[in-house]
């Protein structure tokens, strides 16, 4: 595979490490009132679709960003890469 | 000798080699199999189940039959395809599977017995009685099943892996990939052209047809000179495209000098990752059979591959030969053969309306319906209007049209469709992006066709890439159309071979038809069709129609079959390359590596660590006296421990503290400058992830230490949490692990020690007590890191200076404290100190235990939010009532062992009375006897209670009293001293 | 048409024109009281099992392929049952005992082969790991053995012992682990459970769920509706796809592992071999194949393919463990749809909707599972409530923290 990096251009998937769903940068409110249950979801459950899945990749044997990277699970077409600091960024904006 | 005038042989030089010992020549530019051919040999092998004799079926990478063990000693190469190795001065090879000799072949035997054999005849047998089946049945399946044989030995030759990029790959140096080739090379186009052929030129060196009025190999030549001095293409021959991976990444294997007797400085193959933004599929086609009554004897093979024979290979199977076809290019086989001198006895084409195209007889609407020849052919019977005769001819091409080769269209699970015209598989339209078909393998079959359609697919990548290019002037060529009549098996009550490697004949696909195993799935992993070497190259389409035949549907109503890389069987050791044996991972050195080894420290791998476990003196014979002396003298002197494998992150900026706050489950924003703060990380699902220290050099500076397993992982994990989590604080890591070299100086007289070496620096208790931590200078101006941290539970400090001092500092500590007994310590003692203390090492940090667990719960802050915080609470951790504790055997000379589980004296051991295991245990001089640390349901409210410590795997099982996890200074005086 | 050697020489006298389908192609009926979703090993085993052991009837088992086409027609083919976790161990060992007496049950020779497993130790602390497990293996009432170097170089010579990068130290061995032909086993289930009236019926997909009042009416399928009293669905690495169409998420993934195979050789290896510095498993079939498994690819996928980069890590474990395997040749690499859970371990339970149950999570391993996975969704398909050894397998145990992580790598996937 190869990852579109917004800023290093095209970089072999063998740089990175996969960290899964991008959900994964929504954490729960930990005082929120049924955190437990936000936190189990948060944790565990996943949509796991088959077709676009946006994914979380750290280049870890290169620039250390973790990227959010928008892909196909069914043909593994590359939609789309951000970096995923931008992204987490612009979600909290946005929530706030 | 069957050795024919012209071809592609170089007679001007010979080449001797041996086949099953004895003593053969052929030319360069042979392949095994013509040279065996030119030397009159018929018989090359023999099939899997049913030991038949076999000759040689094709003339490329698709071979079912003649497979030979190549080589010998440790470069024995079991399965080697005769028809792709390349001849060179003394080769060797031996036929395989059969015993005694390939004449005469004891398991010949299944032969006769094949009524009983057919297929799925296993899984309606052997099963009784029960036992048999590993005693008796299966292991004489497995003694006759195989084929060649391995040498037991390593492997000597090296190998190589690389990457190489380019705008278009093309994939096959046939006319279709050379005209590809030829657009994108003058364009200045990145072009590479792989070809699995040593020789280039695909088909085109197997026909006598001209371009331009000219030999092909006349074309093929100037091609070649050209592409030769154009800096933007690489032409690599002997190299297979083998898989289309994601994203337009290409695998291929160059066989480097599989043609050398021996590869001298070379690597043998190369594995090459191609990627290519568009690549042309030139890969051509494979003739397929018509399968008839004993239609496999040596000296029956393909048509098309009798002719390549004759043509590249100046080599025939027989002076007298016959042809049977049913489409017009059978024909081309006879007119050639018959103008290189060869009697053709007859051409039998299937088809009614078939007309003789040279001087030759033809029988139209004739059928092969048998052979004669124990091990080679003697004759044929044909068949025509009910009419029977026998034809004697030593060989029969036999050709039942030519299946385009798709394979690589189909590896990202595309589906060829079926070609009525063609009666062929092309390409389907969900082949890999950027994976252009084109020539024979996009069902073109006239050489003008072909040639047209390389340049144009070229042409169309070119333009898709944005580079400018004009057409080529293609040379003239032979324009003939290709009729083909859907016959693909001959009806007859003999056996019939549709798959020759693996025995499936057309029985086997009625039995399979009968039982309901229809669907194209069943069927081949019910008769094993297609499964073999060969992967099914030329029986797949064969046996699809077969089965369509018997369910009364189509071919495309019946089903497809699609394939999976590797386009050709692929070395093991190419993929591995040069990373095996004892470069199969990296190995890390710590910076006192060097010295430790002079001091003679038997190293001990931690993960791609390479650590000092001890360092034995000479009066020591048992690894046990060296490791209690080391760790006597940290209880009693000082000694020193190269910690540096330790992960190391430097965390700086404003947030730093609340950043740590968040990952650390305890308070680390509160922590003073220049003091040291234990930390415990959860994982967000609320279980222990890892432990460590937190200096805080500044304000907003602060180093932490992890766990040596851990380092990678925990670094990750911040930088996820940095970027991913909390994007908004200010805050920066990196990891510097590898920057700093690490010692541990620990021992009642350290204070003295390192007081001798760092510049003007107060180490009194007050000044630098316990937890205390501060950037100095040592050694007369080398800038250092001091921790005053214990992980064995005396007095002790942790110095760091930068990677390339260490050893100069190891050094240095050693002379400056040989009176006060400086020791070195390895690992093992490291983890003795550290179980005496109570520590809790990767054994109790496994990924399954609670903070509670490991007694560290008092750490998870209640008062503010940490990644596990909320997942820690939920029932299942934090109503888990294990607890660490303390073990000691109840007799002095007692065993404890780690991995025992623990029981209530005198309850029935079994899962449901399990209350604990032992997870880490030694010998502690300290204690004076074995001591060990385990997890024990209520653990921590049974001190003193006797337990069973069972180790049913050893037959050992021994009594131990419960005591708190700290076998040293439970007060921890002397930490603080 | 019992199965016989007897018989297979009977038909052989006549010309092998007497055999029959192992199972009927018959059309789906409007209505049962059982309908199975997914015709793989474990959808198969269910089946099978609802009929004989329970006494079940009027059952369908709808597959969108054919028969036997999910990672039971594509895996390693490993069977064992040494497990560390009391939650798992049960299980596995009555999966063991079932694999024993399979192919007298089923009269299918499924090729079970008890050569035995062997998974090497290279350091202290995986040897201690390993002595835990093993003494929970034989807590559980299962076989299990500590091999030293020495007595593992007189088993399997041909190991780097000399030249390694991580030094064997040992292994755990157990001498009931082995093999089972595994396109069989699916064959054998299938055709037990044709003969006791279950409907197996290919090609049919399950598009959807009829659910009325939080009840389970029945399913849709490309082959139209079709009632059912109660549906278990057992679809392995589709699970997040098709339990989507009852609006559950899943505690899981899906991931792509490949499987590799060699051409075929004479018999080296004798049982199965796993390295543990590295993840990698490795046997060879009663044909010669050397059958080889390593990582997952590590990013989800439907794609039922992988890439290189774990093509050359197994490649170079393989080498590493054996240096001799190098001058064969791999044949042929596929790759499966792994439905891997967040903690490793698998999910046999009822769902919140009534009259749908779930079986799934098998990750890696759910070949070897096959026989008890059937048995216990049987069991709980039947009566309700769950198999004894399959208790733990509950789909709340990741909200209330009762966790099974055998490796102990905790919410990653593609880490167990």
């Amino acid at each position: 595979m190869l990852i579109p990096h917004p800023i290093l251009g095209s970089r072999d998937a063998r740089e990175f490490t996969y960290l899964g769903d991008v959900r994964l940068v929504d954490r729960p409110d930990p005082t929120g009132p049924d955190a437990e249950a936000a936190f189990c979801d948060y944790v565990f459950l996943r949509d796991n679709p088959a077709g676009v899945h946006r994914e979380l990749w750290f280049h870890e044997q290169g620039d250390r960003s973790c990227l959010v990277v928008t892909r196909s699970t069914i043909t593994h077409d590359i939609l789309g890469a951000e970096l995923a600091r931008d992204f987490a960024l612009a979600r909290k904006r946005g929530g706030e | 000798m069957t050795r024919l005038s012209g071809g592609l042989v170089d007679r001007s030089q010979t080449l001797n080699f041996t086949f099953d010992g004895k003593q053969y020549h052929g030319y360069p530019g042979d392949t095994l199999a013509s040279a065996l051919l030119a030397n009159g040999v018929r018989l090359m092998g023999r099939s899997f189940k049913y030991h038949r004799p076999r000759g040689v079926f094709s003339a490329g990478s698709e071979e079912p039959n003649a497979l030979v063990e190549l080589r010998s000693g440790a470069r024995q190469e079991p399965n080697t395809r005769a028809t792709v190795a390349e001849l060179f001065e003394g080769l060797v090879a031996r036929s395989q599977n059969r015993w005694p000799s390939l004449g005469f072949d004891a398991l010949a035997v299944n032969d006769l017995l094949s009524p009983f054999f057919t297929a799925g005849f296993y899984y309606k047998t052997f099963m009784w009685p029960k036992a048999f089946w590993e005693m008796l049945y299966e292991p004489a399946i497995r003694k006759a099943a195989g084929l060649g044989s391995l040498s037991m030995q390593a492997d000597p030759d090296a190998y190589d892996k690389g990457f190489l990029h380019c705008d278009v790959l093309v994939i096959g140096g046939g006319p279709a990939g050379l005209a590809a080739v030829l657009t994108a090379a003058r364009s200045g186009a990145r072009v590479i052209l792989a070809d699995e052929d040593f020789r280039l030129g695909g088909r085109l060196l197997a026909e006598t047809e001209t371009l331009d009025g000219a030999p092909a190999t006349d074309w093929i030549s100037a091609l070649e000179t050209e592409f030769e001095s154009l800096p933007n293409v690489r032409v690599m021959r002997r190299t297979t495209v083998f898989g289309v991976f994601d994203h337009g990444i290409y695998g291929a294997v160059e066989r480097v000098s599989d043609h050398l007797a021996e590869p001298g400085d070379k690597v043998r193959q190369t594995l090459w990752r191609i990627t290519a933004k568009r690549a042309i599929l030139a890969s051509g086609a494979t003739e397929r059979p018509i399968a008839f009554a004993d239609n496999d004897r040596p000296g029956i093979m393909l048509a098309g591959a009798m002719r390549a024979y004759a043509n590249r290979w100046a080599a025939c199977p027989s002076k007298t030969i016959a042809v049977f076809t049913n489409n017009d290019d059978g024909h081309r086989t006879a007119r050639d053969l018959a103008a290189k001198g060869v009697h053709v006895a007859a051409v039998i084409d299937a088809r009614r309306e078939a007309r003789a195209r040279g001087d030759y007889r033809v029988i139209a609407g004739g059928m092969v319906t048998g052979s004669r020849g124990r091990l080679g052919l003697r004759a044929i019977e044909v068949s025509t209007n009910g009419r029977r005769e026998w034809i004697e001819c030593g060989s029969l091409g036999v050709s039942g049209g030519w299946n385009p080769n798709v394979h690589l269209t189909s590896h990202h699970r595309g589906r060829p469709v079926w070609n009525e015209a063609l009666q062929a598989f092309l390409p389907g339209a969900d082949g890999p992006a950027g994976l252009l078909p084109v020539g024979a393998a996009a069902g073109h079959f006239s050489t003008a066709q072909t040639l047209r359609s390389g340049a144009e697919a070229a042409l169309r990548a070119l333009t898709e890439l944005a580079i400018a290019a004009a057409p080529p002037v293609l040379p003239q060529s032979e324009e003939s159309g290709y009729g083909v009549a859907p016959i693909f098996h001959v009806a007859g009550k003999k056996r019939a071979w549709v798959d020759f490697q693996n025995d499936v004949t057309v029985k086997d696909l009625k039995i399979a038809h009968a039982e309901n195993m229809r669907p194209v799935e069943h069927l081949k992993r019910y008769t094993t069709l297609g499964m073999a070497t060969d992967q099914g190259k030329t029986s797949n389409v064969t046996g699809l129609a077969v089965m369509a035949e018997l369910t009364g549907k189509s071919i495309p109503e019946t089903g497809t079959t699609i394939f999976r890389p590797p386009y050709t069987p692929v070395t093991i050791s190419v993929l591995g390359g040069g990373d095996t044996g004892p470069h199969f991972r990296p190995r890390r050195l710590t910076p006192t590596h060097n010295w430790a080894e002079a001091q003679g420290a038997v190293f001990v791998e931690t993960g791609q660590w390479m650590r000092a476990e001890y360092f034995p003196r000479q009066s020591e014979t048992h690894w046990r006296q060296s490791v209690d002396r080391e760790t006597k003298a940290v209880r009693s002197a000082v000694g020193l421990c190269d910690v540096s494998t330790l992960g190391k992150v430097d965390v700086q900026g404003a947030d730093a503290g609340e950043f740590l706050n968040r990952l650390y489950s305890n308070v680390m924003d509160t922590l003073k400058v220049g003091r040291v703060r234990y930390g415990l990380m959860l994982r967000e699902d609320g279980f222990a992830y890892d432990d460590g220290t937190c200096a805080r050099l500044a304000e907003d500076h602060y180093v932490v230490t992890t766990t040596t397993a851990n380092a990678g992982l925990v670094y990750r994990n911040m930088e996820f949490a940095r970027q991913c989590l909390w994007p908004e604080l200010d805050v920066q890591v990196i990891s510097t692990t590898d920057a700093w070299a690490q010692i541990a100086v620990a021992g009642p007289k350290s204070r003295a020690l390192l007081t001798r070496i760092v510049d003007g620096f107060d180490l009194s208790n007050d000044a630098f007590p316990f937890m205390a931590c501060a950037e100095l200078v040592v050694c007369g101006g080398l800038r250092a890191r001091l921790f005053r941290i214990s992980f064995s539970g005396e007095l002790a400090f942790e110095i760091a200076v930068p990677a390339r001092y260490g050893h100069a500092l190891m050094e240095r500590l050693m002379q400056a404290g040989a009176d006060l007994g400086a020791t070195p310590y390895g690992v093992e003692a490291l983890s003795v100190l550290r179980v005496e203390k109570g520590h809790v090492g990767g054994s109790e940090l496994n990924g399954q235990s609670t903070a509670a667990m490991l007694g560290l719960g008092k750490m998870v802050s209640q008062k503010k939010d940490a990644i596990g915080a909320v997942m820690s609470r939920r029932e299942g951790l934090a109503g888990d009532i294990r607890r660490i504790v303390g073990l000691q055997p109840v007799e002095r000379a007692g065993k404890v062992v780690a991995g025992s589980h623990l029981f209530t004296v005198g309850a029935p051991q079994n899962l449901d009375t399990d209350q604990g295991w032992i997870t880490s245990a030694c010998y502690s001089p300290h204690v004076g006897s074995m001591i060990g640390l385990g997890f024990l349901e209520n653990g921590d409210q049974r001190i003193g209670e006797v337990i069973v410590a069972a180790n049913p795997v050893e037959g050992e099982s021994e009594r131990l009293r419960i005591v708190p996890a700290h076998f040293v200074d439970p007060e921890g005086a002397r930490l603080r001293d | 048409m019992k199965f016989s050697g007897f018989r297979v020489f009977a038909e052989a006298l006549k010309g092998n024109t007497g055999w029959r389908p192992l199972w009927r192609n018959p059309e789906p009926k409007s209505d049962y009281d059982y309908v199975v979703v997914g015709g793989g090993g474990h959808g198969l085993a269910t089946a099978y099992y609802l009929a004989k052991t329970f006494g079940q009837s009027r059952i369908a088992v709808l597959e969108k392929g054919w028969l036997g086409s999910g990672n039971i027609g594509r895996n390693t083919t490993i069977i064992r049952s040494n497990y560390l976790l009391p939650g798992n161990e049960p299980f596995y060992e009555f999966s063991m005992k079932l694999w024993e007496g399979l192919e007298q049950e089923l009269n299918f020779n499924a090729m079970v082969s008890q050569r035995g497993v062997i998974n090497l130790f290279h350091s202290d602390s995986q040897h201690d790991s390993f002595r835990r497990r093993a003494n929970a293996v034989i807590l559980a009432g299962a076989d299990a053995r500590l091999l030293s170097r020495e007595d593992l170089r007189a088993m399997v010579p041909f190991l780097n012992f000399d030249n390694a990068r991580f030094p064997i130290r040992g292994a755990l061995l157990q001498p009931r682990g082995g093999t089972a032909r595994h396109d069989g086993v699916a064959w054998g289930y299938a055709r037990g459970a044709d003969l006791r009236g279950v409907d197996l019926i290919q090609n049919c997909e399950v598009t959807g769920f009829r659910i009325v009042d939080g009840k389970i009416r029945g399913v849709e399928t490309s082959r139209g509706y079709i009632g059912a009293g109660k549906v278990g669905v057992a679809v392995a690495g589709s699970s997040g796809r098709v339990m989507a169409m009852a609006g559950m998420r899943l505690p899981m993934e899906s991931h792509v592992l490949q499987a590799y195979v060699s051409e075929g050789l004479k018999p080296i290896l004798p049982g199965v071999i796993t390295f543990g510095a590295g993840h990698f498993y490795i046997s060879q079939s009663d044909k010669g194949g050397l059958v080889f498994g390593g990582d997952i690819d590590g990013y989800n996928s439907y794609a039922q393919r992988g890439n290189l980069p774990v093509v050359e890590h197994a490649a170079e474990c393989g080498l590493a463990l054996m240096p001799m395997i190098g001058r064969a040749r791999l044949l042929r690499m596929w790759g499966g749809l792994m439905d891997m859970s967040m903690d490793g371990s698998p999910i046999i339970d009822r769902t919140n909707i009534e009259g749908l149950f779930f079986n799934g999570g098998w990750c890696i391993g759910g070949f070897k599972a096959t026989p008890a996975s059937g048995y216990s969704f049987a069991h709980l398909l039947a009566t309700g409530s769950p198999h004894e050894t399959a208790r733990a397998y509950r789909l709340d145990r990741f909200s209330r923290g009762y966790v099974i992580d055998e490796t102990g790598t905790g919410a990653h996937p593609n880490l167990h």
